[in-house]
């Protein structure tokens, strides 16, 4: 047996029209979208509030630059490009003016530069390494090898391409790179942080030269 | 260089090392001959003598077994591994026969020339 349905009269604020607005924006939300009630973030909620896009973009703005002036690479060698890499992180090429410091963790890292040839057998740990850093974080694909197999693209253990396995967003052409080559694409990079969008999504990658 | 019949392989081993004194042992591999079917190479040295001993052995076409040499030799335990593991050799009287170099899930034995190139591996290539 059913109880009646009570009647449940209309809230007085619905008559206001923002509040409508604002119930409408609730009920446009997606259906699946379990992790937030209104707004996908903090951010989003000041922005669409009127005139808080001056406090976000600014913020932002402010943001972008912090993450971009602090990238800490997590050292992650895997060949010969390495070597190339170690070279940039050294005195002569110094990326520290850039704010970049060589981590040895991938807790404390923002940028993972995949320096070499990716196999088969080391591609797990590649991506578990990538999945331990915390949000947001980059990739670079440093070198032929990581681009697209390079060389060794038709051996029977390499991974065509890092970009099968982690999300990349610069690639660094060269077999292998010279550190000023990797040092314009560490630049690149800050270009791209730069331009973070607010949706956090991230920018489109470099053109990709195998 | 020395080529014998595979029956004779373990035995030309244990003359290599006990007669010619050849106790360092070098490497051991193969050869895919495609139709003439596999070949195993070993090197042993006297490095005192300065004497080296190149063995082969032909296992003719479809045959995948051949002694092993482990019970003369400890340093071709390793070897006969990889061997097993790339070119898919079954040594008999090995103690641990096991992939080295791939995991324990690959699929076919690489260095044949049966082994088409870019054989998928899901998810990876």
């Amino acid at each position: 047996m059913k109880g009646p349905i009570p009647e449940i009269p209309a809230p007085i604020w619905r008559n206001f029209k923002d509040l409508q607005e604002w119930e409408l924006l609730h009920k446009t939300r997606p259906v699946d979208d379990k992790h937030s009630v209104l707004f996908e973030s903090v951010t989003e909620g000041i922005h669409s509030f009127p005139g808080g896009f001056v406090v976000t973009t600014a913020a932002d703005a402010f943001l972008n630059w912090a993450r971009k002036s602090s990238v800490w690479p997590v050292t992650f060698g895997l060949a010969c490009c390495a070597i190339e890499m170690m070279a940039t992180f050294c005195s002569r090429f110094d990326v520290e003016r850039l704010g970049m410091v060589p981590w040895a963790s991938p807790r404390h890292s923002d940028l993972m530069i995949v320096s070499g040839t990716v196999t088969i057998k080391m591609a797990p740990m590649l991506l578990r390494i990538y999945e331990q850093m915390p949000d947001p974080k980059w990739a670079v694909s440093m070198g032929s090898c990581a681009n697209s197999g390079g060389p060794f693209r038709h051996g029977y253990h390499v991974v065509k391409g890092v970009d099968r396995v982690i999300p990349v967003d610069v690639y660094v052409p060269g077999c292998p790179p010279p550190p000023e080559s990797l040092l314009n694409g560490l630049l690149l990079l800050q270009e791209q942080i730069k331009h973070f969008k607010r949706t956090g999504q991230r920018a489109a990658p470099n053109e990709k030269v195998d | 260089m020395v080529t014998v019949a595979p029956g004779h392989w373990a035995e030309l081993a244990g003359f290599a090392k006990e007669t010619l004194g050849c106790c360092f042992f070098s490497f051991l591999t193969a050869v895919d001959w495609k139709e003439q079917g596999l070949e195993v190479v070993a090197k042993v040295d006297n490095l005192d003598d300065g004497l080296a001993v190149m063995m082969k052995t032909r296992l003719g076409p479809g045959v995948s077994t051949c002694a092993s040499l482990t019970p003369i030799y400890r340093g071709a335990n390793w070897m006969e591994r990889e061997c097993w593991d790339m070119f898919g050799i079954r040594f008999d009287g090995h103690p641990d026969l096991r992939r080295i170099l791939l995991e324990d899930t690959w699929e076919g034995h690489p260095l044949l020339k049966s082994y088409a190139v870019d054989t998928p591996h899901p998810p990876y290539r």
